[in-house]
């Protein structure tokens, strides 16, 4: 797939301390792109850099294959983790100041309806709930009909339900063919969301690809998890590697029948059973030894 | 231009829509104003004033060592001068072979020391008068205040503003646009200029109807004086916010700059019995500026070459610092 960005070796020193740590990847046309870690990782750094907020200590940015120029902007559309708007101007007002910046900006009545803002449009944008905030900035992120979205952990700090529903605007700005760039701690976040993702971890990029392909690549097994109070067997009998999360026991098993038959045979109780398949956050865990929320 | 106008519409939007700032800039201030002309009305001064022409060989003793009497040296006689016809300075002596004074025939002070040199001294006295309209304290104060209210719109309401936005994440969320840094600074400083103007006009009216203070020259020209001077002020603003992102600290800037131009621009007192070197700094400030030709319109009736000096100063500083903010500028500070 053709890629629409290029990072070559970008690297970002803040005096003594290096946040990013000359990572390269490609970002291809037309997908959403995932950009995962925990929070300190170097992501916000990254995309800042790729947007050309920030300026990196080394390294390069390509866009379409060349270095991007003042037009960039006209092309790309940003909604940053945490921003304010101007104090005292309605929602419609914001969207029409933001539309001037631009030299082809969407009929607003189009953003209004993809973006769902028609019932807060004469509220003041300082005045809106975190749902209704994070709509508006994708909004103002979409005003230009950008050719790449950069949306910078946009559902950090909304509920389940407005999470949700963000989820689905994403999912339809997607559908209309753009290239979405998305940073999240949200291992469920980027599951559902991204066809790519590049893993990072202090800094440096630990996985790079599909959810799929990347979950293929580093696991052979599933988990079989039982609540840690209902296992007081000698966990070393089982010959199986194990780890314990959320108050269960989760075993890595090859065959999950062999194992519940392993474990009846040992009269452990399975009422507390689950089994899961392993996730971004196991692949998080195996590559850094730590999870993604740590 | 479209973007220009854009933000400067919004920052206008933001400005109107705030309350409190719209109640501070044009209710308090001409309550303050009309609350020192109160309290200043009176006019009662319990010392009168001789000024001396200083000349190098040349001094008298007259009226020394006297307690009720403040003398004041002056190195310009026509400045001097202006101070006896504004009844702002009772006498003026040069020393000499003959002892020239002058007074202000209208003056009862001016009057009274004549009386007192007489008796004082057996000098040759040559008497020469200079007559002209007794300026209030109020009405060369007003030319001051007003000043002063612009210098703090200016400053705090652009720079302080722009800090706040870095601060916040607005400018970040600019720059991700195709706006450039210098539509930026002329949009907010657009918007400033308008408002800062428009305050001083009200001020000035409001203060006016209560007061009927002294204007003696021509209005169009007082408008362009602060024209010129809300540019002026505005320009050392965006240069003190152009990479500031504290706000504690972009306080304590301004205030470095607002405190020297309060105390030393002849806002509140003549500097005329200051030292030397006050003097010239005071002559570094925009604000001395703006309040001098400000005054020379108001209570002299001065016309454009009169206060060319002036307006050159406010343009040289306006154009220099603009410049140094547009150049310095940036969106973030890392």
């Amino acid at each position: 797939m053709t890629a629409i960005i290029r990072i070559e070796n970008l690297q970002k020193k803040f005096g003594k301390n290096e946040a990013v740590k000359g990572i390269s990847f490609d970002i291809p046309q037309g997908i959403c792109f995932g950009l995962l870690g925990p929070n300190g990782a170097g992501k916000t750094t990254t995309v800042e850099m790729i947007e050309g907020i920030r300026r990196p200590s080394a390294g390069s940015v390509l866009y379409r294959g060349k270095p991007r120029d003042d037009d960039f902007y006209q092309q790309i559309g940003i909604q940053f983790q945490s921003t304010a708007l101007m104090d005292f101007l309605t929602t419609r007002e914001v969207l029409r100041l933001f539309s001037e910046l631009y030299a082809n900006p969407l009929p607003e009545q189009e953003l209004i309806g993809l973006c769902q803002l028609s019932e807060f449009l004469d509220t003041y944008a300082t005045r809106l709930s975190g749902g209704q905030r994070q709509r508006l900035l994708l909004a103002v992120a979409l005003v230009n009909d950008p050719e790449v979205l950069f949306l910078d952990e946009p559902t950090t700090g909304l509920d389940p339900q407005a999470r949700r529903n963000f989820w689905q605007l994403i999912k339809d700005v997607r559908h209309q063919g753009k290239t979405v760039v998305l940073t999240t701690h949200y291992m469920d976040e980027a599951e559902l969301l991204c066809d790519q993702l590049v893993i990072m971890d202090q800094g440096r990029v630990i996985a790079n690809g599909t959810p799929p392909q990347l979950l293929k690549q580093h696991f052979g097994y599933h988990y079989v998890c039982l609540d840690n109070s209902e296992v007081s067997i000698d966990l070393e009998t089982l010959g199986k590697p194990y780890h314990r999360e959320n108050g269960f026991l989760a075993i890595e098993t090859e065959s999950v029948e062999d194992t519940l038959n392993q474990l009846m045979s040992m009269n452990v109780s399975l009422g507390s059973l689950k089994v899961r398949n392993p996730t971004l956050d196991d692949l998080f865990l195996k590559l850094t030894g730590h999870h993604l929320r740590e | 231009m479209r973007k220009v106008y854009a933000l400067w519409a919004a920052r206008n939007r933001e400005y109107y829509r705030d309350k409190a700032s719209l109640f501070w800039s044009f209710l308090v201030t001409p309550f303050i104003v009309v609350v020192l002309a109160v309290a200043f009305s009176s006019d009662n001064r319990e010392i009168l004033k001789v000024g001396v022409l200083t000349q190098a060989g040349t001094d008298t003793r007259v009226f020394s060592d006297d307690p009720a009497i403040e003398r004041i040296d002056y190195r310009d006689s026509e400045l001097a001068m202006q101070r006896i016809s504004h009844h702002q300075l009772d006498m003026l002596i040069k020393p000499g072979a003959v002892l020239t004074y002058w007074i202000n025939p209208e003056s009862a002070s001016g009057l009274l020391l004549e009386k007192l040199l007489k008796a004082e001294t057996s000098d040759h006295l040559d008497r020469q008068e200079i007559s002209g309209q007794k300026v209030r304290y109020i009405d060369w104060v007003i030319p001051g205040i007003l000043a002063m209210n612009m210098m703090f719109s200016g400053l705090w309401g652009v720079g302080y503003v722009i800090v706040r936005y870095r601060k916040n994440g607005v400018l970040k969320r600019l720059q991700a646009t195709p706006l450039k840094s210098w539509q930026f600074i002329t949009a907010q400083g657009l918007s400033r200029v308008i408002i800062m103007l428009s305050v001083t006009c009200l001020v000035f009216v409001a203060c006016d109807l209560f007061l009927d203070f002294m204007m003696n020259g021509s209005y169009l020209l007082l408008l362009f004086i602060a024209l010129l001077g809300s540019l002026s002020i505005m320009s050392i603003s965006l240069l003190m916010a152009a990479r500031t992102a504290s706000e504690e600290l972009a306080n304590g800037l301004l205030n470095v700059v607002s405190f020297p131009m309060l105390l030393l621009s002849e806002l509140w007192f003549s500097l005329d019995s200051a030292p030397q070197w006050l003097i010239y700094v005071s002559k570094m400030l925009p604000l001395t500026h703006i309040v001098h030709a400000a005054r020379a319109v108001m209570l002299e009736g001065a016309g454009l070459a009169a206060i060319s000096t002036n307006l050159l100063v406010l343009v040289v500083t306006s154009v220099v610092f603009l410049l140094a903010a547009s150049l310095s500028f940036r969106w973030q500070v890392e």
